[in-house]
């Protein structure tokens, strides 16, 4: 045994070794200035006057005031409302719903339940806003069109959610449900103090990639909105970001990093929760 | 138990989720297929039976071959080189390299951001003259080029962004898979005499197998339902360049608001989705997780 650990090791080996992990750190390195460069870029012409958008000297004074004119160019403190209340009420009611459907699915056996949870699965692949045409029909004879409700309706029930909920409970010990059963608790109140607490890094999990996702939806809001008064911040950001602003470079880029701050402050903040939650919610 | 009364009690639970599923998901897919042999209601002349003429009027359309061509372009392109890029990104930051908590959130950042403000942000990157690339590109003597605007690179602007926002996303389940290596294979592997890239390629990539399979189909649904960066990038332009199926179908449907021919085309987009489920189980076979 002792012999394989006194192998020497050969020089010139490890010379090769050394020169390509150097070659492989700047080559990573490079890649990562890369990939934050466009960000980078943003963050310099929306802090410094116009003059200085795309010039870069060592000199160009600090300002705030393309944010200002950005704010003031189009109501985005009511976009902001918008959003607000469409991402809270999409997680909320993807709560409530993905966790009743996730236990009757986890925990009992009735007729036909394999094949409802195959067909719910297909919500995996064909999400709500490919159907545009047919979804926006649906709202229109439900007289909801320019409505948060139209925005957040078709995403409530997600398969996503149902999926990933039905996996965490599945693993809670049956025998932690039938004692809280014995010591006199009903279904609901299994699930709120049974599952639901052993849950909460999937809740986490679910919640973060939820609301990132609705923050950051379009094409669907896009179509179904045309106020003021519901639209969200990207479809409020993409009428804002319209040739009437010219090539003003400075406010657009200082409107775009302003849609992204909430999501880009919380990702700074949480990083570690963040990365967590989305490889979590990507191990099924 | 009273098996009747549990049966009932999960199927009220099951309930909402499953009214609005069918509300928003299935009832859409049906309505879909039957309104694409239909024609587009008008006021005076309510919606009839037309049979195949919008699947008629689809083949002789050259937008509709147009964009089913750059779609198919786009995928091709993005594919690859995102899942790629993903996978060594992930081993870059599950090594020990100086920095990665760095490393992985330059990588991880664009994931989180909205499509259509980091689109305007690439909108400035792709400017003529004054944007970063041409400002780099200038230093060594090349002329402005119309990034966006000449259909020979329109396109292949908007697969770098694409590919940009994405990578990042897919990291995260290879770093996922990373870490449930158990280090020992990696050990053992290494006092058999392997050395980094025999390690990478006999040890580390087959137990990747089942990730890459995951992050590819979910790489190739982002292909045909990623079209947030080219309403502010190129608007489906110059001369359709950067047209591609999903936005063919809003500028159809919404544009000139006609349904059934919107409608024939989702019905193509959901049979290139409804293949890529049969693929995806024929290849997945013994690793479907839900049990």
């Amino acid at each position: 045994m002792n012999d394989v650990a006194v192998t020497p090791v050969d020089p010139s080996a490890f010379g090769r070794f050394a020169q390509n992990l150097s070659l492989e750190t700047v080559a990573a390195w490079l890649l990562g200035v890369i990939w934050i460069s466009p960000l980078a870029y943003a963050a310099w012409s929306a802090f410094h006057p116009q003059a200085y958008a795309a010039h870069f000297s060592l000199f160009a004074p600090l300002t705030l005031d393309n944010f200002a004119r950005a704010w003031s160019a189009a109501p985005f403190a009511r976009y902001f409302l918008n959003t607000t209340i469409l991402v809270t009420s999409i997680l909320m009611g993807q709560f409530v719903l993905s966790t009743f459907a996730a236990y009757a699915f986890a925990r009992f056996t009735f007729p036909g339940r394999d094949v409802i949870f195959s067909l719910i699965l297909i919500q995996l692949l064909i999400s709500p806003d490919l159907m545009l045409v047919a979804n926006y029909n649906t709202m229109h004879a439900l007289g909801l069109v320019d409505t948060i409700a139209a925005m957040a309706l078709p995403y409530i029930a997600s398969a996503f959610g149902i999926f990933l909920l039905r996996q965490t409970f599945k693993q809670v010990p049956i025998e932690l449900e039938e004692a809280a059963r014995i010591e006199g608790c009903g279904t609901l109140g299994v699930l709120w103090r049974v599952y639901i607490p052993l849950a909460r890094q999937t809740y986490l999990a679910y919640g973060l990639v939820s609301v990132s996702f609705h923050w950051n939806n379009f094409l669907w809001p896009l179509i179904i909105t045309n106020s003021v008064e519901t639209r969200p911040v990207t479809v409020g950001l993409s009428v804002f970001a319209t040739p009437d602003q010219g090539v003003d470079w400075s406010v657009i880029t200082a409107g775009a990093l302003m849609t992204s701050a909430p999501l880009l402050l919380a990702f700074l903040l949480f990083q570690r929760q963040f990365v967590q939650s989305f490889m979590r919610a990507g191990i099924r | 138990m009273q098996s009747r009364q549990s049966t009932f009690l999960a199927l009220a639970m099951a309930l909402p989720a499953m009214i609005l599923l069918v509300a928003f998901t299935h009832f859409p897919i049906i309505a879909t297929v039957v309104d694409s042999f239909l024609s587009t209601p008008k006021p005076r002349r309510p919606s009839h039976y037309v049979g195949l003429d919008n699947y008629n009027t689809m083949i002789a359309d050259p937008i509709f071959w147009k964009a089913l061509t750059n779609n198919l372009i786009y995928a091709a392109a993005t594919i690859p080189v995102s899942v790629a890029l993903a996978l060594a990104m992930a081993l870059v930051v599950n090594s020990k390299i100086k920095g990665r908590g760095l490393l992985r959130m330059a990588f991880f950042t664009p994931t989180v951001l909205p499509m259509i403000a980091v689109a305007n942000i690439w909108l400035f990157f792709f400017t003529p003259t004054y944007g970063a690339i041409d400002q780099i590109l200038s230093i060594v003597g090349m002329h402005a080029t119309n990034w966006l605007g000449s259909t020979q690179t329109a396109l292949l602007c908007v697969i770098i962004v694409a590919v940009w926002k994405e990578a990042g996303f897919f990291m995260i389940f290879y770093l996922a898979a990373l870490q449930t290596i158990p280090p020992d294979l990696i050990e053992a592997a290494r006092i058999e005499g392997a050395d980094r890239w025999q390690i990478l390629r006999r040890v580390t990539l087959p137990l990747l197998g089942p990730t890459t399979l995951f992050v590819a189909v979910n790489a190739v649904i982002n292909a045909f339902r990623t079209v947030d960066h080219i309403f502010v990038l190129t608007g489906g332009g110059p001369d359709n360049a950067t047209n591609v199926l999903m936005y063919e179908i809003y500028l159809v449907g919404f544009g000139f608001f006609d349904q059934g021919y919107a409608a024939a085309l989702t019905v193509v987009l959901l049979a290139g989705l409804a293949l890529v489920a049969v693929g995806q189980f024929v290849l997945f076979d013994k690793r479907v997780h839900y049990r």
